[in-house]
């Protein structure tokens, strides 16, 4: 049983992103990228599942230019047992991404695509049940526990009010979030061994997958910044400050 | 003339609060209104939304397939409605963040992830990277799918009077789904959603039992609770309090910051909120740079003095 995990390459978290003057975009140059965390908790998921021998193959797909083999190659050390560059240099939204994953999971023969519930640039949210939809197969999304056993998936959501139960059947899509499991430290020699996989590469145009009419960036601005507070010194201080903005 | 179809969330019988934000977002569109009701028996959530100020009409569709919220089952209803509409918007809750984008994807368009201003009936800003940067985006010609970011608008008032219509969608359970269950948190707190005062606590808590503090304070003061996903991590409160980029997204008049340290994703939470406190040790931590009033201390100690004097 394969399963697929899509992989984005994103400014990575700890970054703190800065807006450019011209309000074209954020500066991306020389800034630390890496694999979307919530990517990095599905690949987890899907070596946990191939070490418990719930699943056999594990290929990492992604969208994106050339910087992304980097990302599959980090794909690689987790376990994938084969990665997919999809090559495009251009911005892929979600719904192109997700029309190329669809095309990727139908071509494999995939029983499961576990993405991330959301990557951090764009904060879509999208992808994941994209491809549920274009493909009508079931979706879970924002997995906080995943049981698989045969065709079917038992998962554990994490909903605003609290969390909510699914069983599924394969085939399915999954979005990982983030109590899904920690993903663990790669070693050394896993990173040195996934150098010398081969990458499949392809393209949108030979899945036969047309891009989607595009959301337009305007402009981008930095949020509204909040002005400098006070520091107070006790409590007293601290009721003093509350009661003179009318709030105890 | 736009025409806006509003998705009503709903639980128990009862319209989700966040309906009344998302119609604040459909009147800044500007057009009809109509509000989308999918239920097993919606007749009690239309009566609600009924209600809500700039609400044509409201059309419920009662179907078996619908009683619980699976979004392969409300997707193909709603594509089925939405035929003719201009623009579909759900709130940002887990539950329209499920739902838009198979919707979407049905029908073709992208969608627009957390809208928190509309300039026109194609042009609105959404926030990127956690918040820290808004972008402005226009969408192409089509059906526009929305998420409405619910910090950014203020509920509108329930005084009107919107007629209710029955409409059927031809929709079967899908064979592949089955709910089975939601364990929801019962509290007799304000829902942190909505609640106009919060209390956080971070990881400083240290454990459970330990955070008796924030609740008593809390309740002291009437506010809500919420945390950090480090105190939601080290297993101190549910998932369901977590506040942040990947949490809840609140808007209230105070909000605490008890015990945290101010990373991006915990702020990215809180940015709306008028006025915000922090009560931190560290007199370096970040949460320091964004709070309009700041006490440096130890919360164990600092926290029941507030409680006993507020
Ligand atoms: C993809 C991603 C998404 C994330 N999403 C979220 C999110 O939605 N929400 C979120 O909160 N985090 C999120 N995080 C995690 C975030 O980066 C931080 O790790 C987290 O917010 C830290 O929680 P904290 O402030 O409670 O803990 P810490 O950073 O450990 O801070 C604890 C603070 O308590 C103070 N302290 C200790 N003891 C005391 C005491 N006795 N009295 C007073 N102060 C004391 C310390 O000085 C310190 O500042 C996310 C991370 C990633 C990678
Ligand atoms: N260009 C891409 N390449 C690979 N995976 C992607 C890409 N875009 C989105 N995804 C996947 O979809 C998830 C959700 O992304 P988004 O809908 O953009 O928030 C991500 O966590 C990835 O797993």
């Amino acid at each position: 049983m394969k399963a697929i995990v899509s992989v984005k390459r994103v400014v990575d978290y700890n970054v703190r992103i800065q807006v450019k003057p011209d309000g074209s975009g954020v500066v991306t140059d020389g800034v630390k990228m890496s694999m979307n965390p919530f990517d990095e908790i599905a690949m987890e998921e899907a070596v946990r599942l191939k070490e418990k021998g719930k699943i056999t193959e594990i290929i990492a797909v992604t969208i994106g230019g050339a910087k992304n083999e980097e990302t599959l190659r980090t794909a690689l050390a987790f376990g994938a047992t084969k990665a997919i560059h999809i090559k495009d240099e251009g911005e892929v939204q979600p719904l192109t991404a997700a029309r190329a994953l669809a095309a990727v999971f139908k071509k494999e023969g995939a029983s499961l695509l576990i993405a991330g519930k959301q990557a951090i640039d764009d904060d879509a949210n999208q992808t994941g049940q994209m491809v549920a939809a274009l493909l009508d197969i079931a979706q879970a999304t924002f997995a906080g526990k995943v049981d698989v056993d045969g065709n079917k998936a038992t998962v554990v959501r994490e909903v605003d009010a609290g969390l909510e139960t699914l069983e599924i059947d394969l085939p399915a899509v999954i979005t990982a979030d983030l109590r899904l499991n920690e993903p663990r430290y790669l070693k050394l020699p896993d990173i040195m061994k996934a150098k010398r996989i081969p990458i499949e590469a392809t393209t949108l145009a030979d899945l036969g997958v047309t891009a989607a009419a595009a959301v337009k960036t305007v402009k981008t601005a930095p949020p509204p910044t909040r002005s400098k507070g006070v520091v107070v010194k006790t409590v007293d201080d601290l009721i003093a400050a509350l009661k003179a903005k009318g709030l105890a | 003339m736009s025409k806006i179809l509003v998705i009503a969330e709903h639980a128990d019988g009862k319209l989700n609060a966040g309906v009344a934000k998302v119609l604040a977002a459909a009147s800044k569109i500007g057009g009809e209104v109509t509000v989308l009701v999918l239920a097993a028996d919606g007749a009690a959530v239309a009566a609600e939304a009924a209600k809500l100020d700039g609400v044509a009409k409201v059309l419920v569709a009662d179907s078996a397939a619908l009683a619980n919220p699976v979004a392969a089952n409300l997707a193909p209803a709603i594509v089925e409605v939405a035929a003719g509409y201009s623009h579909v918007l759900f709130p940002g809750t887990t539950f329209g963040k499920d739902v838009a984008p198979r919707v979407a994807a049905k029908l073709g368009v992208p969608q627009i992830s957390d809208v928190m201003a509309v300039h026109s009936g194609s042009s609105f800003d959404r926030p990127v990277y956690a918040g820290n940067a808004i972008t402005t985006v226009e969408a192409p010609a089509g059906t526009i799918v929305i998420t409405v970011r619910l910090a950014s608008f203020t509920a509108v008032a329930a005084s009107g009077s919107a007629a209710v219509e029955k409409v059927s969608v031809g929709v079967t359970a899908a064979a592949h789904t089955r709910y089975v269950k939601l364990e929801a948190q019962k509290s007799a707190r304000p829902d942190l959603q909505s609640a106009n005062k919060v209390v956080s606590g971070g990881r400083a808590l240290g454990s459970s039992e330990n955070f008796k503090v924030i609740f008593d304070f809390a309740d002291k003061i009437g506010a809500g609770v919420g945390a950090s996903r480090a105190a939601v991590d080290s297993g101190y409160v549910p998932n369901d309090m977590q506040v942040g980029q990947t949490g809840k997204i609140i808007a209230p008049e105070l909000y605490f910051a008890i015990g945290i340290s101010g990373a991006i994703q915990h702020l990215a939470g809180i940015k709306d909120a008028r006025t915000i406190v922090a009560i931190n040790k560290d007199a370096e931590a970040p949460i320091f740079e964004v709070a309009d009033i700041g006490l440096v201390g130890d919360l164990f100690t600092v926290v029941p003095e507030l409680t006993a004097k507020m």
